[in-house]
């Protein structure tokens, strides 16, 4: 096991063609493949606009999960601050939207590169802090922010830098793109920018900024010995997940039609990193898993007649729960305890079938158990 | 070629290199001595974790001392810990490349195969990390070290904890260090039959201060050093 083998040199384009495929992405790939098609072409005729609209927010905030789980899962960075930069990305959409005529992408990047200017100014100081000292510092930006957007409002079609017009009556809504003018069609456009966003953060994770993040969080030393800025890297980690919160929040601009302060708490923020822990910080499911646990579980509640006020004590024991027994979220665990069950479904069909052959010793792959069963 | 001269590291009280001055000329040198005679000090001063009180560090006509140490890797040093630090959920050919490299592209490929190559025990470059034995993470980690045209390389306890068929294959590996990179490598190992196998030169520190530097065989009969480091003369 231990030789060297110098006749089997590598083929170089070989190998690399395997890196490219990773042997355990084609599975991935193809599930990933199918959902979007079923999400895109099949799923807005099965909903009414109720769900329409909450599983537009669902693709926005998979957006701010991804982006959350990004600081959380791949540099350790815990902010509580998230609520907030999509804020910051809501007020620049709406602003940009009202005040030019520009196509509807545009506005969504040129609020994705300010969110992140902000982000990155913000990131510049918290990321001497750590931990608990990180997160009570973006949970005091996040109330700044909030008391701030409070004051001057969200823009409505007004004048002047701020966009706000005090006059109630005939309140212009926020521009939607041509083609995405219907919930449906929005629907539709929201995913496909959520796809983008999701594809710019798989972008980085499997090449240099992924390497030198996933280094940086099991071993700083060992980063620091590579070579890495770790400084730099993070502050990089801080400026993507502000830039694809930024553009999720002007997709909830565009979303909302009619924005207001009041619709935006602390307490999101705060729910935000619970559902990111409990959907799982480390894989880009954990941040779909966190969106659909944040936006259409209380929305599914609600149409049951249920407060979805019970649901922060939920996500308290949830996160708790998590932490304890899945601490990789629910996107890693639900896999595996469905492999484990299809295990112990196949051992039980196998008994079943083979009628008291001898108690299975529980291996791990059903096709030793079968062998050791016909053996026996 | 590095020349240590006049170096002095304090942790508040505790003097942990006390005026040290050494010379490592080329191919591999090892550093013994007992614990705490300051030999992982000595490598967080080159790698640039600890910055010392006095002394300076001139590697090939370079102030080192003047480079952060992320500079410090692209400059060409390498490390490996006495805790094996290769990145579990990253493939062995992500662990190598993460080290900076001025190559890019093709050339940059190549020469990360060919560190992981160079280190061989069957190591795939797709192979997660998380899945190799403990002997193959230390061997990821040299193969680290090989890569991108290192200058100096500074081993750390690498065969601590191996089994003695896995510590074969490392010595041979590490045997052949300069060979393939042209890096002086400096090994800590308390190891002597690994320390005698790979240093053509060793140099002994106790208590932060030099005891004892030549050509190994002749250093480990030094009876000063078989005092200061061995304790009895019973090895």
């Amino acid at each position: 096991m231990l030789e060297t083998t110098p006749g089997a040199a590598p083929d170089t384009a070989l190998t690399s063609r395997r890196l490219l495929l990773r042997p355990e992405q084609p599975a991935q790939l193809s599930v990933a493949v199918v959902l979007v098609a079923f999400v895109l072409f099949a799923l807005p005729f099965l909903m009414n606009g109720y769900y329409t609209g909450y599983m537009t927010l669902v693709a926005i905030y998979a957006v701010v999960a991804l982006g959350l789980g990004l600081l959380v899962g791949r540099v350790g960075l815990y902010s509580l601050g998230q609520g907030a930069v999509v804020q910051v990305g809501a007020w620049t959409g709406a602003r940009l939207l009202f005040a030019t005529s520009q196509p509807f992408p545009i506005v969504l990047i040129e609020a994705g590169l300010v969110t992140m200017a902000i982000g990155i100014l913000i990131g510049l100081p918290a990321l001497r802090m750590r931990g608990l000292y990180l997160a009570l510092i973006t949970l005091m930006f996040a109330g700044a922010i909030t008391v701030i957007l409070a004051t001057v409002n969200f823009p409505n079609g007004g004048g002047g830098f701020t966009g706000y017009n005090g006059n109630f009556s005939h309140i212009p809504p926020i521009r939607r793109p041509s083609i995405a003018g219907s919930d449906p069609a929005y629907f539709r456009y929201a995913v496909v920018v959520a796809i983008v966003m999701f594809i710019l953060v798989y972008a980085h994770l499997i090449t240099r900024p992924g390497r030198a993040w996933a280094a940086i969080r099991q071993s700083e030393p060992a980063a620091l010995a590579a070579g890495i800025n770790i400084w730099f890297y993070k502050l990089w980690a801080f400026a993507l997940a502000s830039f694809i919160t930024g553009v999720a929040g002007a997709v909830l601009a565009g979303q909302a039609r009619y924005l207001y302060s009041i619709n935006f708490t602390t307490q999101d923020s705060i729910i935000l990193l619970a559902v990111v822990l409990m959907g799982g910080a480390y894989s880009l499911w954990g941040a779909v898993v966190a969106a659909l646990l944040q936006q259409l579980l209380p929305a599914w509640l609600q149409s049951l007649g249920v407060s979805y006020a019970w649901l922060t004590i939920v996500f308290g024991v949830g996160v708790l729960q998590v932490l304890t027994t899945a601490p990789r979220g629910l996107a890693d665990q639900f896999p595996k305890d469905m492999r484990k069950l299809g295990g112990l479904l196949w051992r039980l069909a196998r008994r079943g079938a083979g009628a008291g052959r001898g108690p299975g010793s529980a291996p791990a792959a059903p096709a030793s158990s079968a062998r050791s069963g016909g053996a026996a | 070629m590095i020349e240590v001269t006049d170096m002095t590291v304090r942790y508040g009280g505790v003097t942990s290199l006390d005026a040290l001055t050494v010379t490592f000329d080329k191919g591999i040198c090892g550093l013994i001595g007992p614990n705490g005679a300051g030999k992982t000090t000595f490598f967080n001063v080159l790698s640039g974790f600890v910055r010392p009180t006095t002394g300076s560090v001139r590697a090939y006509g370079d102030d080192l001392l003047r480079l952060t140490h992320y500079r410090r890797a692209r400059w060409g040093v390498r490390r490996t810990f006495q805790t094996e630090q290769a990145i579990s959920e990253l493939t062995v050919y992500d662990n190598v490349a993460m080290v900076s490299s001025s190559l890019r592209g093709a050339a940059r490929r190549a020469d990360v195969l060919g560190a992981i190559e160079f280190v061989g025990a069957g190591i795939t470059p797709y192979a997660k990390v998380g899945s190799l034995t403990a002997g193959q993470r230390r061997l990821v980690e040299v193969a680290r070290a090989a890569a991108a045209k290192p200058r100096l390389i500074l081993l750390d306890e690498p065969a601590a904890g191996l089994p003695d068929e896995e510590t074969v294959h490392l010595t041979s590996v590490i045997r052949a260090i300069p060979g393939h990179t042209g890096a002086l490598t400096i090994l800590v190992d308390h190891d002597m039959s690994l320390v005698s196998a790979v240093c053509e030169t060793t140099t002994v520190l106790d208590f932060g201060k030099m005891i004892a530097s030549g050509p190994t065989a002749a250093v480990l009969r030094d009876p000063q050093v078989m005092s200061a480091y061995l304790g009895t003369a019973e090895v």
